[in-house]
């Protein structure tokens, strides 16, 4: 063997050390890819799990008499897959869907378009047009054939029992970026409660969502569930509502204010369960489902006559007489007057010259006789002594916040907390608010006008209805609702607690027996005689809101039965007068209707007259 | 005439070789059942499903076995020429009538059946190269002889360009391998891979500046340096030399980094002046001491540099720009992961979501959701890397070295060239397979489509390395009977 054959076996190590190399480092990239970098498992997890969403069903809303108000109803999205599509007559199909060719390439574009639908790929279904109706999918189905690559895929939306409540029940809309930071919950296309009970009762409707767990291949085509579906969780369907509404009593409502606007709102004193609560303008809930959601949407918002402002928890009008009972009371527990007290009424009250004015009535007056007649002479006297002797608080400053602490114990200036969005605080103004304007040097006089309800002072309608449960109760009252009760859940405490208000409930029933005395008459005359029934004993209260902008709105405030109350009512008309001509009817029709259920026979052309009445708002409204 | 005791075939046998070649069949059957396994059908077995076919395949390589076992050595080399051209004119015929099947034209549709004949071509030449090295009087720094080796190297080799299976052309490659154990120069091999480091790490920094500096050709540059004079140190042992130059071009570089704090200096002209002057002082060096070695190091010094320019030239002034961008994207040079550099991408994601102890046979969702490209085939290591981990991946990488090196060792032993430029042939050709193959898969190197022997589906691969391998047992085994 020769040195030349040696060097050249010797070779063979070189080729066994490259071998040996080369399995290190391929040995020492795969410690690196499978052992060291640890992104590799989550990319591998987010390429190959598809995480679906199983959507729970949303809870039903019932009536307080167990109606089905709010259900659930399968409607169709035409969805279609990119790569599928072939050999389409669009004409034809623009033609059996409904659509202008227009529509068809926006949304065409739109939903390749991976900026607007990041989640698009031309494997999977995209939803093309969502929500269409059960005739128009069904239409469509009977000539899919014909389109490769579209299909009908179910969802549920909401339906209505009735053409009713529209702002009381809600609305549902898609989650905006903003609800999906606040609420992890939420995920694009998620739809949530956008106003109404759907709204504030978002968290017990929506239930708990699901989620499948399915396995996708390189094409975004489903190959079934990870691991036989062990790691899914079923979806939790919501809640379904009692609701304290009658819907009967609120269809009527909505037909006895129909031409007007304005609203009712009835509560039951004894639980603080909202009976009814009807704004006017209205429309139908249905609108607001579907398709043309955003459409209707828009044209309700451009409507001049406003149908989206919920008017008993948004509208704050000055309550005018309806106020005056809270005034008794105030006076009453300050002892300011006795129930013997009577203060004189000489067209007007006398103090200040005639101002405010009033009406002719027998004089002096009582507290009782001043309700009934509703004496803008008597509130007034009781103001000033109230708020003029010095005897009583040091200063006007003290005084009047003293005033102003009873108003707030009778639920006006602050959100009473109904279980509804939007509601309104309303206005009472403090001492500092008349320092302000008249710079510390002010008496009763210069803000006589609030003691009649007038000036400074505001309140919701919710508000006026809900001292006509505190009168009825006789002291206190619930925080209104219209939830009554929830599948499997206690009703918050906020709404089964009783208010008192810092007027002595000894003091009521002679708050309630002037309210009686308006209806039914008073030795010093009665301003409520249309609420007058024969076999229901109703305490009222007209009154009627100064309005700047236009006629004077009317206004009802009261409840009934007299001993045993059972419902306490408020009805405003927007421009409609004095309290008695419009609010008044309007209130013993839906007193009536709510508490024997049908209508007398002499009451029947007051319905007949109500319901011809057509009070609209001429140009320039606002 | 024959002075030993023959000894039965299953004695004189390989065992250890056989054996590893089983588990790694078994293995490869394993792995294919797990990369086609369909979550939505549950079935692994189905009629035609992929690792039934395979299972035939391995039924049929079992009575190849069988076959060449039964067959005299002598005929291997007897039949090797005839053999060969035999190939070929397979090869030629299928580059006419091989339908296209995506892009490669190297499959011959026989009814059902459909053959790849490069398969074929490697042990047929790998035989011819053998026989021809083992003639009388064959010496390989024979100029002549050489080119003879070379041509039969070459010529499947462009036969397979033709059918457009690159990958598998690049496989003769290998036989390089083989020429270096029987005496090519070394030098060829270390310039084969200077040109291809030379070539990627050129190309990777070709854009990255560093002040002045670019990247890639001072990098180049500074690779040049350290290897001559690393071969300077083998030729002559001469470590004084080295040593200075060595010193000096630290020195060149701390005073061009100390300037270039004040002004902008290029390095990569520093470089190239260092080369300058090593290639002056070697000339000197070869005329005085006759040392035609010196000579010979300057050449590669001055010959790469012209390679790194040239190029640069032909990249940038004769491809055009989408043959530009699949170079780039195949070296990792360009990211791309919906496009070129979506298989790497998945491949990695799939491996390395199976961590150290994998997701468990079957569990694999990388490699059974297809977002794996070909995992059934040239990918198919991704599915033993997603479901067995760092454990069975790194177990596999053992099996296949151990199986090379013992290839390498029974080549060693043949007393005769015919059997040890077989055996260095095949041993060859399994470690570029491998090399290439895991590369890919790991991102190591440019995806190029070729098998991992034993373990990829198909036919056509499984048989031609069955043939392979076992021709090559058969003639070790009658080396004892001798």
């Amino acid at each position: 063997m020769s040195r030349k054959h040696e060097i050249l076996e010797n070779r063979r190590f070189v080729l066994v050390g490259a071998v040996l190399v080369i399995v290190a480092i391929f040995i020492a990239r795969l410690f690196y890819l499978q052992v060291l970098e640890s992104d590799y498992k989550a990319w591998a997890d987010s390429n190959a799990f598809l995480k679906r969403t199983i959507y729970p069903a949303r809870g039903i809303i019932y009536d307080r008499e167990g109606r089905v108000v709010v259900y659930n109803q399968p409607a169709y999205d035409v969805t279609v897959i990119m790569r599928e599509v072939k050999d389409l007559d669009t004409l034809d199909f623009c033609r059996i869907t409904g659509i202008s060719l227009d529509h068809f390439r926006r949304r065409m574009t739109e939903v390749k378009d991976r900026r607007r639908n990041p989640g698009y790929s031309s494997y999977t279904p995209q939803v093309f047009l969502p929500q269409l109706s059960a005739e128009e999918a069904g239409v469509l189905q009977e000539k899919l054939y014909k389109y490769p690559g579209f299909y009908i895929q179910n969802r549920t939306i909401r339906q209505y029992a009735y053409p009713n409540g529209a702002l009381l029940l809600g609305d549902l809309g898609e989650v905006s970026p903003a609800d999906m930071k606040a609420d992890p919950y939420y995920a694009r296309g998620d739809y949530s409660g956008r106003s109404g009970i759907e709204k504030s009762y978002e968290t017990v409707l929506r239930g708990e969502k699901g989620v499948e767990i399915l396995l996708r291949d390189a094409h975004g085509r489903i190959k079934g569930r990870y691991e036989g579906g062990i790691h899914d969780e079923a979806p939790v369907s919501g809640k379904n509502l009692t609701l304290s509404i009658d819907m009967e009593l609120q269809a009527y409502g909505e037909r006895l204010m129909q031409n007007k606007l304005g609203g009712i709102v009835m509560i039951e004193p004894s639980t603080g369960e909202v009976l009814c609560m009807v704004s006017s303008p209205t429309f139908d809930p249905s609108l607001l489902v579907g398709r043309l959601r955003g459409e209707h949407h828009r044209e309700l918002e451009r409507d001049p006559l406003k149908p989206l402002f919920n008017r008993p928890l948004m509208a704050q009008y000055p309550p005018g007489s309806t106020f005056k009972p809270t005034q008794g009371l105030i006076f009453l527990q300050e002892g300011v007057i006795t129930p013997e007290t009577r203060f004189t009424c000489a067209h007007g009250y006398t103090y200040r010259g005639g101002k405010p004015a009033c009406h002719g009535h027998p004089s002096p007056l009582p507290v009782t006789g001043a309700l009934s007649t509703s004496c803008n002479s008597f509130f007034p006297w009781g103001l000033h002594y109230m708020l003029d002797d010095r005897s009583r608080y040091p200063t006007v400053q003290q005084a009047f916040d003293r005033w102003k602490d009873y108003m707030v114990s009778f639920g006006y200036g602050y959100r009473l907390g109904i279980d509804l969005p939007g509601e309104k605080r309303g206005y009472i103004p403090n001492s500092k608010v008349y320092d302000k304007i008249y710079r510390g040097h002010w008496n009763s006089s210069t803000i006589i006008s609030i003691a009649i309800g007038q000036g400074e002072v505001l309140a919701t309608p919710l508000q006026i209805c809900n001292l006509a449960a505190t009168i009825a109760n006789g002291g206190f009252y619930i925080a209104p609702h219209v939830v009554k009760r929830i599948e499997g859940q206690p009703l918050d405490t906020l709404y089964t607690r009783r208010h008192y208000t810092m007027a002595d409930p000894k003091w009521y029933p002679l708050i309630a027996e002037g309210m009686r005395g308006a209806v039914a008459g008073s030795p010093y005359g009665a301003t409520c005689r249309g609420t007058n029934l024969p076999d229901i004993e109703v305490c009222g209260k007209t009154g009627t809101a100064e309005n700047p902008h236009g006629k004077d709105h009317s206004i009802f405030m009261g409840f009934a039965p007299y001993r045993e109350p059972r419902v306490a009512i408020a009805v405003f008309v927007e421009n409609a007068g004095f309290g008695a001509t419009y609010a008044v009817p309007i209130g013993r029709l839906m007193l009536e209707k709510y508490l024997r259920g049908e209508l007398l026979e002499e009451s029947k052309p007051i319905e007949e007259y109500i319901l011809n009445a057509v009070i609209m708002p001429g140009e320039g409204y606002k | 005439m024959n002075t030993y005791t023959p000894k039965p075939l299953y004695q004189s046998v390989d065992w250890f070789t056989i054996l590893l070649y089983a588990i790694m069949v078994v293995a490869g059957w394993f792995s294919i059942c797990g990369a086609s396994y369909d979550f939505g059908t549950g079935t692994l077995l189905a009629a035609d499903s992929r690792p039934l076919t395979q299972l035939q395949w391995i039924g049929i390589s079992l009575v190849l076995i069988f076959v060449v076992m039964m067959l005299e050595e002598e005929l291997f080399e007897m039949f090797a020429y005839p053999l060969y051209v035999a190939v070929i004119g397979l090869l030629v015929l299928t580059i006419f009538i091989a339908p296209d099947i995506k892009g490669s034209h190297s499959w011959l549709v026989l009814g059902p059946i459909r053959l790849q004949p490069a398969e074929l071509a490697k042990f047929s030449t790998a035989l011819a190269v053998a026989r021809l090295m083992n003639t009388y009087g064959f010496r390989l720094s024979d100029p002549r002889q050489f080119v003879k080796v070379l041509a039969l190297i070459f010529l499947p080799m462009i036969c397979i360009l033709m059918q457009r299976e690159t990958g598998s052309a690049l496989v003769y490659l290998a036989f390089f391998l083989m020429l270096y154990r029987e005496g090519m120069s070394g030098y060829v091999l270390l310039a084969g891979v200077s040109a291809v480091v030379f070539f990627v790490v050129g190309m990777k920094y070709a854009g990255v500046m560093a002040g002045e500096t670019p990247m890639g050709q001072f990098l180049v540059a500074l690779m040049v340096l350290v290897i001559s004079q690393i071969l300077i140190y083998i030729e002559k042992k001469d470590l004084r030399t080295v040593k200075w130059m060595a010193i000096g071009s630290a020195v060149a570089f701390g005073i061009a980094y100390v300037v270039s704090l004040f002004v902008a200096v290029n390095f990569a002209w520093i470089g190239f002046g260092l080369i300058g002057v090593m290639v002056i002082v070697l000339v000197v060096m070869s005329v005085r001491q006759w040392v035609w070695n010196y000579a010979l190091i300057a050449f590669f010094a001055v010959a790469s540099l012209g390679f790194l320019y040239s190029v640069d030239y032909v990249f940038n002034n004769i491809l055009e720009p989408h043959q530009q961008i699949r170079i780039k994207v195949s070296l990792g040079l360009e990211d791309d992961p919906s496009g070129a550099g979506y298989n790497v991408n998945q491949s990695k994601i799939a491996i390395g979501s199976g961590g150290f102890l994998g997701k468990g046979f079957l569990n694999g969702t990388q490699t059974k959701l297809k977002y794996v490209p070909e995992q059934e085939t040239d990918f198919i290591f991704c599915t033993v890397g997603e479901e067995q981990g760092f454990v069975g991946a790194t177990a596999v990488l053992v099996l296949f070295a151990a199986f090379i090196i013992r290839l390498f060792a029974l080549a060693e032993r043949q007393d005769n060239a015919f059997g040890r430029v077989y055996g260095y042939s095949v041993a060859s050709i399994f470690l570029f397979h491998l090399v290439i193959n895991i590369g890919m898969v790991t991102g190591l190197t440019p995806v190029i489509g070729i098998p991992l022997p034993f373990f990829s589906y198909g036919g056509s691969s499984l048989l031609g390395f069955t043939l392979l391998l076992f021709i090559f047992l058969r003639i070790d085994a009658s080396r004892r009977e001798r």
